[in-house]
């Protein structure tokens, strides 16, 4: 008997979350090596940020709830810390980058077609 | 059955953010330019503190909470004072 033999309603979803999760953040990678412009690829790893750390969170908070026969909600810290900070140090790093840009009049980020 | 399930589970989500964490570190080779580098530095952080989260579900203990928790708080440390150099070209001015 390990913590790991959770009743089936608790263990399917757990598992579609954490797999969703991590797929998606995994997806978010692949945008970050593939897109071609800094400015592109600054959107791909919030991916991993959002959906990934929000399905791994929740299925670790339903594995601990159900196995330990309470509610242990101190994952969801995480995701509400990661959720918060993530906007705050990549716009700071897309201004940076965008004041690296401008005197040297390089390409800036792609303009939205009109 | 379930507990195959979850092992199952687990294995896949560790396999995937492994890959992400790779996939990451060759943008960190690759990046043409400083702020690349950052954005990927960031990307490897959150993605490692995801797999610790992961590890924690296998194991079942507290532990690797707590490592996930300092891992998150160390990148946004980093992050920040990185992008604050690329623009100010110092750190605490």
């Amino acid at each position: 008997m390990s913590h790991l033999d959770l009743p089936l309603w608790a263990a399917v979803p757990a598992a579609l979350l954490l797999v969703g999760g991590a797929v998606l953040t995994l997806l978010g990678a692949v945008g970050l090596l593939r897109l071609p412009t800094f400015y592109e690829r600054i959107h791909a790893p919030t991916l991993g940020t959002s959906y990934g750390a929000f399905g791994i969170v929740l299925a670790s908070v339903i594995v601990f709830s159900v196995s330990q026969q309470r509610p242990v909600l101190h994952e969801l810290l995480i995701a509400v810390f990661i959720t918060v900070t993530t906007p705050v140090t990549l716009m700071l790093l897309g201004r940076a980058a965008l004041y690296r840009d401008a005197p040297k009049g390089r390409q800036g980020p792609p303009q939205p077609p009109t | 059955m379930s507990a195959t399930i979850m092992g199952v589970a687990i294995g896949l989500a560790q396999l995937a953010l492994a890959l992400a964490i790779v996939l990451a570190t060759m943008r960190l080779i690759l990046g043409p330019r400083a702020q690349d580098l950052v954005l990927a530095l960031d990307a490897v952080y959150v993605h490692t503190m995801l797999l610790f989260l992961t590890l924690g579900i296998r194991t079942g203990t507290v532990f690797f909470f707590e490592a996930a928790l300092v891992i998150a708080v160390l990148g946004l440390v980093a992050t920040l004072a990185l992008a604050k150099f690329l623009m100010r070209g110092e750190v605490i001015e």
